[in-house]
């Protein structure tokens, strides 16, 4: 790395790998921190800034790669290895103790003790004091850690991290839960343990808190380190390119739409605190695609539309027809079906058997005389597993010895099955394999055609670009652009995604 | 360095703090509910203010009070043992058969033996529990089973009557200092040497650690197996210990001794506030539930209110104390959203 800085590196992490399988977690995981200074790791949903971060915890060990700390290599086999080193990590989730005192959440299983091995709590309380004090914040260190705010939680971790006399601080993503005055709060803080002389690794996709708590940043992408400069040399234009800069590599099977009568119309859609004021519509023939960044309020106003949670205030719309509020059944037989995008857990009953998984949802139409047949069940199963030409052994074997792909076809396949006439699909093609991916892209496609609407919720810019017609972008639960497909680039999703306008970029 | 003062941590600290006083007060709670059924079963009836009768409410709380203190040891930990009836009846059995073949062996040997066979079977929990990943309810729902199928077939229908066990044993039993029984003095021994360790060592803290948050306490460094497995050895041992005195106390043994002991000691465990999904309670707490639950049911023996009450009334306080319990939860869970709410108007 060209560096003229005097102060050597306390942590270098260089070309570490990671495998799952077949699955490649992470190609080049590379970071030099320097002591006094807050470091930010940019990039999208997937770029590998999380299993870096297990990396430096400790929690998983790199596949190749080197971890210097001080300039000595090291290796981890557990977290206890990492802070042993001066590692401290903050996770997202704090992981605290709901029924300890936070003095001893602080100090848990290194408790300050009195005569024969004792606890001596008072001492306990008192470094906790000094820790609070050094951070410049106010705690009670004697109250227990339940209904701490999520802010405040943050806080007791950092007062831990301290407490190991941490040189290397690493937070992920510590913003995405708090509201405005306590991210001011906890940059305040980060400056402070700057001024102390830790180094702070700050994982964020928010591009605005890296200029505005950091001196330098690395960009990841696809797994891969793309870069890393001191904060003054680069622009939110340099860092978005960075983070998404690639091609439409992939092929995707987009037949040009034609777009018919409205199916879906919603209006002023709001629910407090997730999100506001949503308004759009999707039409027979298309697919509209809700993009934004994780924690944008995607998956909740589906849930809403869908009325898994209820709104509000504003309306839900199906081919002219107001949906009662909080109702998933009315929704359903208004003719609206919903794959979530957790499809183990909300989407299928792992347990039961293919068939029994196809039929759940059509039911009330295999019923005859108050019983259900399996012979009808049966029919009906195979019917739609030869039209989305999923490759099973036998109808009868539960759906956990599916693939993901072909688990994701039985879920289409329950709601298909049902005849609807919208489909809102979360993150259709998580966690499934590049080959199955687009064969789920295709069988989608070919469902518009067929005169479906579709609303579909990625992460995925590339299935977003590829298969929508039109995009709306998420930001902090509101509308931050509609784009059409040929409005619709890497830039101006990431753009409205995180909130840089082109005029304040350029 | 920049002092900043905290304006996010004021509104969430006075209705917790004053909701956690309310918890810190069970026990004083329990206390209270012990006196108030004393004093107005007193008024029914004087004679159950009689030392006799007050000793009676000692000793008939003291075994489960006693398996109450590995029970909630094993229970903080997010875990249940419900095999300690069971190893009531096999370890009293063993030292009642070994007295009566060996009937000078010393007393004291005979409290090591059933301690020894209780910390077997422990082990055997803890084991299975922590290294096998079975759940603990599993696990010692079995091992109720197999202790209670090994004491029958050591059994084998006969029973230990009074003659065959040494008076210097039996006399553990119903000996007094100062009024109070040796049981009870026993009992309150360990009673509260476990709860100052509970509040004391780091090992006993890391317990509450593990039934808190377990996945926080893999990450804080916390050995929970090796924590998991002592809580179950422990119970397993006092089970033993409390198999020794149920001998001492009733001077014979069949095979139905200790029957439906575990129950009454997880409902004296949760009445006397230790959350039954770990993470919080005290063994003074569980001591106190014990001696409630024991006053009730011999309070009802006194109004001559049928004993048929007794179970149903033990199952409504357990219900209220669950309640309970989830209520204040759901209560501070509130009071935070709403606190969160209000910084988000801000």
């Amino acid at each position: 790395m060209t560096d003229q800085r005097s102060a050597p590196p306390v942590l270098v992490l260089d070309h570490a790998t990671k495998r799952f399988g077949a699955v490649r977690a992470l190609e080049d995981g590379s970071i030099t921190l320097y002591p006094g200074e807050a470091h930010a790791l940019l990039g999208e949903n997937g770029a590998g800034k999380s299993t870096l971060v297990k990396i430096l915890a400790g929690v998983y060990g790199a596949d190749s790669g080197e971890l210097l700390i001080g300039g000595e290599p090291v290796t981890f086999n557990g977290p206890g290895a990492s802070r042993a080193a001066g590692v401290s990590i903050i996770y997202q989730e704090p992981t605290l103790f709901p029924d300890l005192s936070v003095a001893e959440n602080i100090f848990m299983g290194r408790q300050p003790l009195g005569v024969g091995r004792r606890i001596d709590r008072a001492a306990m309380n008192r470094a906790a004091t000094e820790i609070f004090a050094r951070l410049g914040v106010q705690l009670d260190p004697s109250r227990v850690a339940r209904g701490l705010s999520v802010a405040d939680q943050q806080i007791v971790e950092i007062a831990k991290a301290l407490s190991f006399n941490a040189q290397v601080l690493v937070m992920d993503e510590p913003t995405a839960a708090l509201t405005t005055v306590e991210v001011g709060r906890l940059f305040e803080v980060i400056r402070t343990l700057r001024a102390q002389g830790a180094a702070v690794l700050f994982i964020t996709h928010r591009i605005e808190e890296a200029f505005a708590s950091c001196q330098r940043v690395t960009i990841m992408r696809d797994g891969s380190f793309v870069r890393t400069a001191p904060i003054e040399e680069v622009t939110v234009e340099d860092i978005i390119r960075s983070m998404v800069g690639r091609d439409l590599d992939a092929l995707f099977p987009k037949t040009p739409a034609a777009p018919g009568e409205v199916v879906l119309d919603v209006e002023h859609l709001c629910r407090d605190g997730v999100f506001y004021d949503i308004s759009f519509q999707v039409r027979r023939g298309e697919i509209v695609a809700l993009a934004g960044l994780v924690g944008a309020g995607r998956t909740e106003v589906a849930r809403a539309v869908f009325g898994i949670d209820r709104r509000t205030s504003g309306t839900v719309r199906v081919r002219g027809e107001a949906l009662p509020n909080g109702k998933p059944l009315a929704a359903m037989n208004a003719g609206v079906a919903l794959v979530p995008e957790d499809r183990r857990q909300q989407g299928l009953v792992m347990e039961m058997s293919i068939d029994q998984n196809v039929a759940l949802a059509s039911l009330r139409r295999l019923r005859r005389f108050g019983l259900i047949w399996r012979s009808r069940e049966r029919e009906l199963a195979t019917t739609w597993a030869t039209r989305l030409q999923l490759r099973f052994s036998r109808m009868g074997n539960t759906v956990s010895t599916l693939s993901g792909g072909n688990q994701q076809k039985v879920v289409l396949g329950k709601w298909l099955a049902r005849n609807p006439s919208l489909l809102i699909i979360d993150e259709p093609t998580r966690g499934i394999d590049v080959g199955t991916k687009a064969e789920v892209h295709r069988l989608l496609d070919s469902l518009v055609v067929d005169g479906l609407a579709v609303l579909m919720i990625s992460s995925e810019l590339l299935e977003v670009l590829g298969m929508a017609d039109r995009v709306i972008v998420l930001r902090e639960g509101r509308i931050a652009a509609d784009l059409t497909r040929a409005e619709a680039d890497e830039d101006s999703i990431m753009r409205a995604a995180t909130g840089q306008s082109p005029a304040a970029a350029a | 360095m920049s002092v900043i003062t905290a304006p996010a941590a004021a509104p969430t600290e006075r209705p917790v703090s004053r909701l956690e006083s309310l918890l810190r007060a069970r026990e004083l709670g329990i206390a209270l509910a012990i006196l108030l059924v004393f004093g107005l079963t007193t008024l029914n009836n004087h004679a159950f203010a009689r030392v006799a009768s007050i000793q009676q409410l000692l000793i008939g709380a003291a075994l489960i009070a006693l398996l109450g203190v590995g029970e909630t040891l094993v229970i903080v930990t997010r875990n249940v043992d419900l095999s300690v009836g069971s190893i009531v009846g096999l370890s009293a059995y063993i030292v009642g058969d070994l007295f009566k073949y060996h009937h000078n062996m010393p007393v004291v040997l005979g409290f090591v033996v059933a301690i020894a066979v209780g910390a077997a079977i422990g082990a055997i929990n803890g084991f299975v529990t922590t290294v096998a990943r079975v759940p603990s309810l599993v696990v010692t729902l079995a091992m109720l089973y197999i202790v209670r199928g090994v004491d029958g077939l050591i059994v084998n229908g006969k029973t230990i009557d009074p003659g065959s066990i040494p008076k210097a044993f039996t006399a553990v039993g119903y000996r007094t200092l100062f009024g109070i029984p040796w049981l009870a003095i026993i009992v309150a021994v360990v009673v509260a040497t476990a709860g100052y360790a509970m509040r004391s060592f780091r090992s006993s803290r890391d317990l509450y650690g593990i039934g808190s948050n377990p996945d926080a306490a893999v990450l804080a460094g916390i050995p929970a197996g090796r924590r998991v497995f002592t809580a179950f050895l422990i119970s397993g041992s006092l089970a033993g210990l409390a198999g020794a005195l149920f001998l001492a106390l009733h001077a014979q043994i069949d095979v139905s001794g200790g029957t439906g002991y575990e129950l009454a000691v997880v409902a004296a465990v949760v009445v006397g506030g230790v959350a039954i999904f770990g993470g919080s309670g005290t063994v003074l707490g569980a001591a106190l539930g014990a001696v409630l639950l024991n006053t009730i049911n011999q309070a009802l023996v006194a109004s001559r209110i049928s004993a048929f009450w007794n179970g149903a009334i033990a199952g409504g306080l357990l219900l209220v104390a669950i309640a309970f319990d989830r209520w204040l939860s759901l209560r501070v869970a509130r009071s935070l959203q709403s606190a969160e709410g209000a910084h988000r108007d801000l």
